[in-house]
């Protein structure tokens, strides 16, 4: 077993476990916190995948940004760590029962499909990951998407500050 | 590695997610959720891109094919972020009028 192959069980046995307790956690602020570290698991996928902007933007953007934007409304709320009611043991059962059949016939399907049989991935080679493939992609074949996702963000500007206002 | 590794990862916290949208109340946490499956999808994404890229590296050694999904999930991203932040603000403004982030308040919209 090589070390790409113990990094990725690791990396992923992290991701796994860290978005279970996601779940788990009666307090919000522990679920935050939980998801950083998912996220975190995943940008160390894009490294191993040698998607190296990526993993840059993840960590910047969602760990960054995103996530702190959720910590900050949680503790602008104050919410109390067992103030949130409980919803009853047989909707969590069901829930659960519903997510599990669907991994399940998910994975049962994977294993069926003969197109992606012996199809390797390529780990630590590649070019396309790294910035300058992606920029020059970005700005002569996306670059009419890259400006329109411009106009989006006014957008949700603009709403943001009216929905806030109100 | 095999593609059926990463496939299988993938949909394990696609799943996880799905989960946590059914069964917890707390509307932050499911918005939380919806973000990690978003993330999955991501993984997946760019797995399939590299994927891509070894086999097509076997008849041209310069090629950039599966440069396209990077670029998609750069995309997914940016709208992940225009997303957040007008849903926090619904959330915001759901919790100014009910004091609660239960979201088995907003059932009105059933009447």
């Amino acid at each position: 077993m090589s070390t790409v192959d113990i990094l990725f069980y690791l990396l992923s046995a992290f991701a796994i476990v860290s978005a279970t307790m996601v779940l788990i956690s009666k307090n919000p602020i522990h679920s935050v916190l939980w998801l950083i570290m998912v996220f975190f698991a995943i940008s160390g996928h894009y490294i191993l995948l040698n998607a190296q902007f990526l993993a840059i933007v993840n960590i910047i953007v969602y760990a960054g940004a995103i996530m702190v934007l959720f910590l900050f409304v949680i503790m602008l709320m104050n919410i109390k760590k067992d103030a949130e009611p409980q919803k009853q043991l047989l909707v969590k059962l069901t829930g659960v029962i519903a997510g599990g059949s669907l991994l399940t016939l998910l994975i049962a399907v994977v294993k069926q499909t003969s197109q992606i049989q012996n199809k390797q991935v390529l780990l630590k080679e590649g070019t396309i990951g790294l910035i300058h493939p992606l920029g020059k992609a970005l700005f002569s074949d996306y670059v009419i998407p890259f400006e329109i996702s411009s106009v989006l963000f006014l957008s949700a500007m603009v709403g943001a500050v009216i929905i806030g206002k109100k | 590695m095999s593609i059926q590794y990463y496939i299988i990862l993938c949909l394990t916290l696609f799943s996880i997610g799905v989960v946590g949208v059914l069964t917890r109340r707390n509307a932050i946490i499911v918005f939380m959720c919806i973000e990690l499956m978003l993330n999955a999808v991501n993984l997946l994404l760019v797995a399939f891109s590299k994927m891509y890229h070894g086999l097509a590296l076997q008849n041209a050694a310069d090629t950039t094919a599966g440069i396209d999904a990077q670029i998609f999930v750069f995309f997914i991203m940016v709208v992940a972020a225009a997303e957040v932040s007008v849903g926090l603000a619904i959330i915001v403004m759901m919790y100014r009028n009910t004091h609660s982030v239960d979201i088995n308040f907003l059932n009105r919209l059933k009447n």
